[in-house]
């Protein structure tokens, strides 16, 4: 299984071989390490844990943890399941060329936030009418029944904060791999701001 | 990309794309004004103007597509206008009027 962490840089576009334009979103990926593995008989499943970056004050209780695995204190981690550990060495650093072009991926970040939304942009509830004397333009409608259960039920979707969550985007197509700059380029948006972490997976 | 020549708004252009066709590719042809660049970088484009048989077609090209195989400039125009919207509701002599340099 391919993996690996970046970070956002931006959109751009790139000419395909019959000269298409193709919209990618570029992600540089410079410096994601093997942090350690986890094994079926000490933890109970396998599974590698990556880093990525170097985190520039690390707290006491992060730095005594990264000493005793021999290797700079990251800035963020991700645990990604595998069957497969053999040839997996802490410390080791991952490389782009693992993927190459036209490899689907998906990709996990942190959406853009949008403060508080209504119900209409956060869920494509309908709006009401906009004249003939209707005062309910952008308002939801109905939040249930009556008598029976005669409150709101627990989730009903309604105004509130959006986005800023946990997004995964599957499917998505590598365009172009730049190894030099360490920069992978993906077709599509990407969830997240210039500058978020983003973790690319097959 | 091809050879291009140095060009701005306001000039006559002979752009030459490269079309496929099944397994044949053959260069295609479009002549005239240029009365609109836009964007920055690898995504710049600009825009072609002509009158056929009275009729006006714009085609707006990628700067950098590499189906661009060359872009001749035809004639440099004076214009104190970036974008010559004006042009479009021009009939007959007056569409393509710009001054020479």
């Amino acid at each position: 299984m391919k993996a690996i962490i970046g970070e956002k840089v931006g959109m751009s576009q790139i000419f395909n071989d019959n000269g298409v334009v193709v919209p990618t979103t570029v992600v540089r990926c410079k410096g994601t390490t093997v942090v350690c593995k986890r094994t079926g008989d000490k933890d109970g499943y396998d599974s590698v844990v990556l880093g990525y970056g170097v985190a520039k004050h690390p707290n006491r209780p992060y730095r005594g943890i990264f000493k005793k695995l021999g290797i700079l204190p990251v800035k963020i981690m991700k645990e990604l399941r595998t069957d497969n550990l053999e040839g997996i060495s802490v410390g080791e650093t991952i490389s782009i060329s693992q993927f190459e072009v036209g490899d689907k991926v998906r990709v996990t970040g942190v959406s853009k936030g949008k403060g508080f939304q209504g119900p209409i942009k956060r869920w494509g509830f309908h709006r009401g009418p906009m004249s003939h004397g209707s005062k309910s333009h952008r308002t939801q409608g109905s939040l249930g029944a009556s008598a029976y259960p005669s409150r709101v039920w627990k989730g009903k979707k309604m105004a509130g904060r959006m986005g800023g969550q946990k997004t995964t985007i599957k499917n998505l197509a590598i365009a172009k791999i730049d190894e030099e700059q360490n920069l992978i380029y993906i077709k599509g948006a990407l969830p997240g701001v210039r500058g978020s972490y983003l973790f690319i997976r097959s | 990309m091809g050879e291009i020549e140095d060009f701005n708004v306001g000039d006559k252009v002979r752009v030459f794309m490269k079309m496929k066709e099944g397994e044949k590719e053959r260069t295609q042809r479009f002549e005239g004004l240029v009365i609109k660049q836009s964007g920055k970088g690898i995504s710049k484009t600009f825009t072609v103007r002509r009158v056929s048989y009275g009729i006006g077609i714009e085609r707006i090209f990628p700067l950098l597509s590499p189906n661009i195989e060359k872009i001749h400039v035809v004639r440099h125009g004076k214009v104190r206008r970036a974008k010559l919207y004006y042009l479009r509701g021009r009939k007959g002599k007056s569409a393509m009027r710009v001054k020479e340099v």
